[in-house]
């Protein structure tokens, strides 16, 4: 059996990869920012004393962990298209992705919020704060810290799970992996490289998460206590 | 509110815990500048009795006044209430993510809408006060447990209370830095700050109490001046200040 | 097929649904294996094997499953076998299941209390008897609802066997949209199904984990 690898052809449209590479960074830079938010105020949602709120946001937490994100970037990208909706599939993916990873932080967050002790919440509440200042100043950054190890790595799965988005031909990495195998015939080749592409990019995510670690967190910073 | 109305006062109280009879019955009161000291067995109620008061527990009958304020109301505003009362409580509650300082400014600057340069000074000045003046920079695990408990009485202070709550505040302090901590709360109580706490240390309740009240089974089981600790006229608060708990 | 949705086309979706069960208890199996065998080689005493199974499971976790798909997809054959996507896709999904039930059960094994290493030590036993007597044990009991929660990932990565031309139930959708053009009935449907298969699990391993006495208590304000 006879492997020879021809990796020149490949590498040659290293521009196309690097555009990819970008893609998928801002794919996933969207869908990380959108995603907290969403899953923060779901967290907060599934917390408060509402019903209605707390099962709606149960609900989408549950359907979105307990379906593939393939069909869900199917169904909203087919959903809004046939509710008369035209997004470009960068659009689509950014949307579908911020969908999937809010559920996500939503469960992580809510473990976040679980272990800030009641003394804290006590405390807060005995020096006349309001429910919106106790959740802002006392809860959300002490719980974010605690959980940002587990948030962080959700991100980086969210960043190679991106590469599913190249089913709906959102421009990003893999997608122009596609392109390029199609076009060179070394589909090997090319899948090697953007393995290693998105190694490395998740290697570049992790340390961007910890150095964002250290301007959120000032006291780990202050006492150099590890992350 | 008239002049001499009393700044606490807890009339026919009950609570339960499901079966469970907490408060039955409960009534005392504290004037202006005095100091009420709850004592009692653990189990006794005294520690839901002072709970009820900044309202951290609700009732099932009786009426609670604070400061003009109706506690056991349904509609009271719990933001103004607890700008008025101030409460430190056994485990300090100190928010770890917050220096000294920026624990101390939080309430007054988002709760009173203070200046911050304003909120600083006054944290400055409390912290002086709690002898922690140089801690200002310093986060909560940086200090001992006695020091992160005066921190937190400094953080109360800050909020300018009309009556302070103080919930087994040395419980958690290994014996060598109760003192520190008792000593901040006799200063406050000669400054003449209205003041009700729970509290183990019968020696200090001895020499600071305008008023001691003895709980036993929910019920107020005997009151009157710190002199009951030496001459008790009830068997059970003879028996509990034999044995110190 | 064609007109419209009909029992035809349910019972196409019935089929591919066996097939996503199937793929699923192949990963199962197959990761199970390769990462039971990670497991104990991160927790090895040559550092040259520690290094190795950890560099394979930063390799596995740094790359996306659809990358790991074309590459068995394409790689098996460039290196000459002539393969079916159902083996393409059972070899990539137990290289990548490998490296995460790897890593899971290394935290399981470390996870045991250091006096129990000490006290089997102290016995005298061997390290493989160590390992079989005392520490799997009750390691398998704290990786129990770790493990059933990742079999809902495995059931949803299955999907991504589609890409490669194997027709579970993703797969399966798309051929009868091929011919109804009715996306957004029939994705809701196969995700309908998805959430049957996959809640169940969720669910147990939910309650493995509150049962494992991890019990939080309610700390919010009401």
């Amino acid at each position: 059996m006879g492997l020879n690898l021809d990796f020149s052809v490949v590498l040659e449209r290293w521009p196309l990869f690097w555009d990819g590479a970008v893609m998928t960074l801002k794919l996933a830079a969207l869908a990380i920012v959108f995603g907290a938010i969403i899953g923060t105020f779901c967290a907060v949602g599934r917390n408060s004393g509402n019903r209605l709120i707390a099962r709606a946001c149960t609900l989408y937490v549950e359907a979105i962990r307990n379906t593939p994100l393939l069909v869900q970037i199917f169904l909203v990208y087919f959903g809004l298209a046939s509710i008369g909706f035209k997004f470009s599939a960068f659009s689509v993916a950014a949307t579908a992705l911020a969908i999937n990873v809010g559920a996500y932080t939503a469960e992580i967050m809510r473990a976040g919020f679980e272990s800030i002790p009641t003394g804290q919440i006590e405390a807060a509440e005995g020096l006349a704060l309001s429910r919106f200042q106790i959740y802002w100043h006392v809860i959300l950054l002490p719980a974010t810290e605690k959980v940002y190890p587990a948030l962080t790595s959700q991100f980086v799965l969210l960043m190679l799970a991106s590469s599913v988005t190249s089913q709906i031909s959102a421009e990003e990495l893999t997608a122009v992996a596609n392109y390029i195998q199609s076009d060179t015939y070394r589909a090997f080749e090319t899948y090697i490289l953007v393995a290693i592409a998105y190694v490395v990019l998740s290697l570049v995510l992790r340390a961007g998460f910890w150095a964002l670690g250290f301007a959120l967190f000032p006291r780990r910073r202050r006492l150099g206590t590890a992350l | 509110m008239t002049k001499d109305s009393p700044v606490v006062s807890l009339k026919e109280v009950h609570k339960s815990f499901g079966a469970l009879k907490v408060l039955d019955g409960v009534d005392f009161s504290v004037g202006r500048g005095d100091v009420l000291v709850l004592i009692g067995r653990s189990g006794s109620g005294k520690s839901t009795a002072l709970r009820c008061i900044d309202r951290f527990e609700t009732i099932d009958s009786g009426e609670i006044h604070v400061c003009g304020h109706r506690v056991d109301a349904p509609d009271i505003d719990l933001r103004a209430l607890r700008q008025d009362v101030g409460i430190v409580f056994q485990s300090y509650n100190l928010f770890p993510h917050l220096t000294i300082e920026q624990n101390i400014t939080l309430a007054p600057v988002s709760v009173k809408r203070m200046a911050k340069a304003e909120a600083r000074e006054r944290a400055a000045a409390v912290l002086a006060q709690v002898g922690l003046a140089e801690k200002l920079d310093a986060y909560p695990e940086q200090l001992s447990g006695g020091q992160q408990q005066r921190a937190a009485i400094a953080r109360s202070l800050a909020m300018q209370p009309k009556v302070m709550l103080f919930d087994e505040v040395t419980s958690a302090l290994d014996p060598e830095l109760t003192g520190e901590v008792l000593k901040v709360i006799e200063a406050l109580a000669a400054d003449g700050m209205t003041m009700v706490m729970v509290t183990h240390e019968m020696g200090f309740a001895r020499g600071i109490a305008d008023k001691v009240v003895f709980m036993h089974a929910g019920k107020v089981h005997e009151t009157g001046t710190a002199s009951i600790l030496a001459a008790p006229a009830t068997p059970e608060l003879a028996q509990f200040v034999g044995t110190g708990f | 097929m064609g007109g419209s949705l009909n029992a035809n086309h349910l019972l196409f979706l019935g089929h591919g649904a066996l097939w996503t069960i199937g793929l699923s208890t192949i990963a199962l199996i197959g990761g199970g294996l390769l990462g039971f065998l990670i497991a104990l080689a991160r927790v090895s005493p040559s550092r040259a094997i520690r290094l190795l199974s950890g560099g394979y499971v930063q390799l596995i976790q740094g790359t996306p499953l659809l990358v790991i798909m074309f590459l068995g997809y394409f790689g098996l054959s460039a290196l000459g076998f002539s393969i079916s996507a159902l083996m393409a896709a059972s070899a990539s999904l137990t290289i990548y299941v490998g490296a995460y039930f790897g890593e899971i059960w290394r935290g399981c094994i470390q996870s045991v209390p250091k006096p129990q290493w000490e006290a089997a030590e102290g016995l005298g036993l061997s390290r493989t008897q160590r390992m079989i007597k005392v520490i799997l044990p009750q390691a398998m009991r704290i990786a129990t609802p770790p493990t059933v929660g990742f079999m809902v990932q495995i059931i949803k990565n299955t999907s991504l066997a589609s890409v490669v031309g194997f027709v579970e139930l993703a797969r399966a959708g798309q051929i009868i949209n091929n011919s109804l053009f009715e996306p957004f009935l029939i994705y809701a449907i196969i995700a309908v199904i998805y959430f049957a298969l996959c809640f169940p699990i969720s669910a147990l391993s939910r309650r493995l984990e509150r049962r494992m006495g991890n019990g939080r208590t309610k700390l919010m304000p009401a």
